[in-house]
């Protein structure tokens, strides 16, 4: 982060309109240091630039968002990407995630939990919407059976535990994180590690779901 | 190992560890004998299996096999010492689960006496039903009304009392069966006159059945109902002949006559003696003043029945139809008032609700439910719905999916009432509805940051709450939980059981 606490902010997004509202919005919390608008110039402006979050666009003409993730990620590891749509196609947002993504939004979001989210993720955690919870409910839901699962060096992450569950069940009913914590009487630190382990398992599971909507973006 | 070779053999063990070796056989005839042991997957050793050669030899046979099956949860110790034929006695004393004879619910094809007989002494089920069947035919019948006894008389696993102490206070029960009764004797009087053989000889033990079974029918618990009409439909029909038909079709109706008619008509023709008709005519006679008699009460208890069944439905229906004059024309005028000043809104509204009852006076939709394909569907149907009357945003997570049935349909029908309460007293700018159909139930949550209410304190005629929501979930099995408090916002959930068939169903088509 600069020095300032606040984080440096890049945003890649086809929209200038949407890009311009977002960082009148946003300008009084975090930095936005920089702006693109396709996927060729968004790689180049992050790799001089190095920011704490990329707040990406899930549609972007030339690759869209994982294509950027894709081309950064190995160089800049600590580059994290928010990514945010309008869609709410589950393979859009699983494929993004899956390519590296540290979290998603919808754009319908409101100003403070986008700063909120933002500061989340330049912190190293995970951000779930409610609808990409959903998603991750349904992509785990069934038991995975063993034509569903590719052979995996850890089963583990083919599966959610309980409480896992129930931490994106709440998600997936728009309660913050904070709520959370007061529901099932953990600490708000806890919850962030629940989604950071879904997270992982999301990254790095090889279910058949999981992977078929990441092969049919080209990613896998 | 005991000093008595057989020792071995009838010391309990779980069946499961025997595959690998070859049991000691008990008269030391050993040969094909030590291959008879239970193969691990079989559920039972039947002991009518043929590739025994020791048959006769009772205590062997059922020492051995149904030792091994699943309802024997006995440990003994390993024997020694007293000669054989006391262990065998003290076997048979201590077979079985060491509990009361219950019937099992769970493992049955009637009233699972069989199962509980099983369990209670230790056989495999369906060696007790072959023993039944086999008794049944050859006392002529008599099997059956014991068995209906039985049903009555021993209570379920897990229930405390029979279904025969609740239908001693089911008077009209008691009248039905004892009308029941007396109706197959006539019958079985007049078909005897005709005809010496079969119905008359197997007929008689069923006006018990009958009785019985009326009272079984009428003081079941809910889940034994299934059963029971499994086996009472084909009874009916067969042990009354034309005499009481429930589901009489005119189908039914004329194949009885022409078969009655011509099988009158065969014995007339065929015995062409008038010696025949003379017992008949007597008989007539008995059955038609046994219909003077007991006719008028006959009739008044099939009567007595019908109208008990129609007031039960006009009741429901008008449950029904309350709930859902609510969900629609009263939440529409309660709208309309608000938006009074806005003379298109309410246009717009009063034309929508005319659509809306027309199509459930005229066409048989009902308004409120809705007419979506599956249960996502129905959910962001809902969403549409509430977000263009109300103009407050839903937000909509769903997981899963399961096709509509009544259930689920009625789980939408309350969901809906909940959004639309949620839009219209709570104040938030925002609602969320989390659906998820899971494997064993389907689930609705309905959320705002609104101002919240007090549970408790809600007025007994406001009807959403009350009615449209834990009326209709209570109806169809399901449950309702409401978190409010005042400035705490709301959250109602609504969980609706799935029933195993639709569970099944959709367990491959849940992506």
């Amino acid at each position: 982060m600069s020095g300032t606490g606040r984080p440096r902010v890049v945003l890649v997004d086809d929209h200038g309109l949407f890009r311009s509202g977002v960082r009148a919005e946003l300008g009084g919390q975090v930095d936005v240091v920089g702006e693109a608008e396709d996927v060729a110039p968004a790689i180049e402006l992050i790799e001089r630039l190095v920011p704490d979050v990329v707040l990406l666009d899930v549609h972007l003409p030339g690759g869209g968002g994982q294509a950027v993730i894709a081309a950064v990620k190995n160089e800049h590891p600590e580059v994290r990407f928010l990514a945010l749509s309008a869609s709410d196609a589950p393979e859009d947002v699983i494929a993004v995630i899956r390519s590296g993504a540290r979290g998603y939004v919808t754009k319908t979001i409101s100003t403070a939990d986008l700063a909120d989210a933002i500061m989340r993720v330049a912190d190293g955690d995970a951000v779930f919407s409610h609808r990409l919870a959903g998603f991750v409910l349904d992509a785990f839901a069934a038991a995975p059976s063993p034509a569903d699962v590719k052979p995996s060096f850890d089963p583990e992450l083919d599966q959610l535990t309980s409480r896992e569950r129930e931490v994106l069940r709440l998600i997936a009913q728009g309660y913050t994180y904070k709520e959370i914590a007061r529901e099932l009487y953990i600490s708000v630190k806890t919850v962030e590690t629940h989604v950071s382990s879904v997270l992982r398992k999301l990254q790095l599971s090889t279910r058949h779901q999981l992977t078929r909507w990441a092969a049919e973006r080209r990613l896998d | 190992m005991g000093i008595y070779p057989g020792a071995t053999l009838i010391r309990p063990r779980p069946g499961r560890r025997l595959s690998g070796k070859a049991p000691i056989p008990l008269r030391g005839n050993t040969g094909d004998d030590g291959h008879v042991q239970q193969d691990p997957g079989q559920p039972a050793w039947p002991p009518f299996r043929s590739d025994r050669s020791d048959r006769s030899d009772w205590p062997d046979r059922h020492g051995r096999g149904s030792r091994h099956d699943r309802h024997d949860r006995h440990a003994h110790g390993d024997w020694h010492g007293p000669p054989v034929w006391v262990s065998w006695a003290e076997r048979w004393l201590n077979r079985g689960d060491g509990k009361p004879l219950r019937r099992d619910p769970e493992d049955r094809i009637a009233g699972g006496i069989a199962a509980g007989i099983a369990a209670w002494r230790g056989f495999s089920p369906t060696t007790v039903r072959i023993v039944f069947v086999v008794v049944a035919l050859f006392t002529r019948g008599w099997a059956v009304p014991f068995y209906f006894a039985a049903w009555l008389l021993i209570p379920a696993r897990g229930a405390e009392a029979s279904i025969g102490t609740r239908a001693r206070h089911d008077s009209r029960g008691i009248a039905l069966a004892v009308g029941l009764a007396s109706l197959l004797s006539v019958v079985l009087l007049l078909a005897g006159v005709l005809n010496n053989g079969l119905i008359d000889t197997y007929g008689w033990p069923q006006v018990v059945s009958v009785a019985c079974l009326a009272l079984i029918w009428r003081n079941a618990p809910e889940g034994e109902q299934a059963a029971m009409r499994r086996l009472v439909e084909p009874l009916e029909s067969l042990g009354t002949g034309g005499g009481r038909m429930r589901h009489g079709t005119a189908i039914r109706l004329t194949v009885a006559v022409a078969l009655l008619a011509s099988g009158l008509g065969w014995l007339l023709s065929t015995h062409e003696n008038l010696a025949l008709l003379s017992p008949l005519g007597g008989v007539l006679l008995v059955a038609a003043g046994l219909v003077v008699l007991l006719g008028p009460w006959w009739l008044r208890i099939a009567r007595d029945l019908v109208l008990e069944r129609q007031a039960r439905a006009r009741a429901e229906e008008r449950a029904d139809m309350a709930t859902r004059v609510h969900d629609s024309v009263l939440q529409t005028l309660a709208l309309i008032q608000r938006r009074a000043d806005d003379p298109q809104q309410v246009v717009q509204l009063a034309r929508a609700q005319e659509r809306e009852l027309r199509s459930w006076l005229f066409e048989g939709r009902a308004p409120g439910e809705a007419d979506a394909a599956s249960f996502a569907a129905g959910v962001r149907q809902i969403q549409r719905d509430v977000e263009a009357r109300h103009g407050v945003p839903v937000e909509v997570v769903t997981v899963g999916d399961c096709p509509l049935d009544d259930d689920i349909g009625a789980l939408l029908a309350a969901a809906r009432e909940a959004t639309v309460n949620a839009a219209k007293w709570s104040g938030a700018s925002v609602i969320s509805l989390y659906a998820e159909a899971g494997p064993d139930a389907v689930e609705v949550a309905v959320r705002d940051r609104g101002k919240g209410f007090d549970p408790d304190a809600v007025p007994g005629d406001r009807k959403g709450l009350a009615e449209s929501i834990h009326g209709r979930m209570a109806r169809h099995g399901g449950s309702v939980t409401v978190n409010s408090a005042p400035g705490e916002g709301t959250k109602v959930t609504l969980t609706m059981p799935r029933s195993a068939t639709a569970a099944a169903q959709t367990g491959a088509g849940h992506r």
